[in-house]
């Protein structure tokens, strides 16, 4: 049985093996690496790895180095096509400058959660909290 | 597991693989609620080749042709376009993706290429030939 579980999902990702790949994670992080190995379980080697953050049409690139991710955490894997990646309309900028876009819009939008729960909990609504944010 | 095998061969649409392989099932592999899943894994191998759109658990619909699936419901997508673009800008370069099943919330399929009748026939089966059949 084990046998047969490894042969399905390795002819779905043996293909993608040493490409360029965006992994998506489920805590909404972008990585692109090439990927190196993986497993049944869809846990994953990256190498060359950078963390990408977009923000608007914008985006900024951390090095990151070698990622081993543990499948669970994976919500997709794309191949990047290189012609649609030269006329994308996003423009690059340093991770400083995402970063702060990033962390004004985050502020920006927890000012308005805690309106909202104000509000809601001034009504007699109970508000969970757990709901905060975006989650990938 | 006869009724999943029927629908195989009703499709007329499968490759001898897919027949293959649930005859290993067929040789007491499988325990009961594995040939359930089994039922939908041999659906979706009916449905490749098909445009059908992915709805992830993060609110992400992307749509594509359905390349591959595996035991776990692992999707594999060509040719994809999200349904939001621009809400997810990191999805622009990608052409195709590895969808990890585990997060899939709901999967849309074209109407006229699933046969319900005989899905409902083949689920009515295999209730009323539980697990027996499968093993020895």
């Amino acid at each position: 049985m084990d046998s047969f579980q490894i042969f399905t999902t390795s002819t779905s990702l043996v293909d993608s093996v040493d490409k360029k790949l965006l992994v998506v994670l489920r805590d909404g992080r972008k990585l692109v690496g090439i990927l190196r190995s993986f497993d049944q379980f869809a846990n994953l080697v990256l190498q060359d790895t950078i963390e990408r953050i977009y923000v608007g049409d914008t985006y900024g690139d951390i090095p990151r180095g070698i990622f081993i991710i543990r499948g669970e955490n994976v919500v997709l894997l794309g191949e990047i096509d290189e012609d649609k990646e030269d006329e994308l309309p996003l423009r690059e900028v340093p991770v400083e400058e995402v970063l702060q876009i990033q962390r004004e819009e985050m502020e920006v939008k927890v000012r308005k959660e805690k309106t909202k729960h104000r509000m809601l909990s001034e009504q007699g609504f109970s508000v969970d909290a757990a709901e905060f944010g975006e989650l990938y | 597991m006869v009724s999943t095998l029927t629908l195989c061969r009703d499709r007329r649409t499968q490759e001898t693989g897919c027949l293959e392989e649930l005859g290993t099932m067929a040789n007491g592999l499988w325990h009961d609620n594995r040939e359930r899943i089994f039922l939908f894994y041999s659906f979706f191998k009916t449905l490749v080749g098909q445009p059908v759109t992915v709805e992830l658990k993060n609110d992400l619909a992307i749509t594509g042709v359905l390349v591959s699936v595996d035991q776990f419901l692992n999707i594999k997508l060509d040719n994809i376009k999200v349904v939001d673009e621009e809400r997810y800008p990191h999805m622009l370069a990608v052409k195709n993706c590895f969808i990890r099943g585990s997060v899939v919330r709901y999967v849309q399929l074209p109407a006229p290429s699933v046969d319900t009748a005989l899905l409902q026939d083949a689920a009515r089966r295999e209730r009323q030939q539980p697990a027996a059949v499968g093993r020895k």
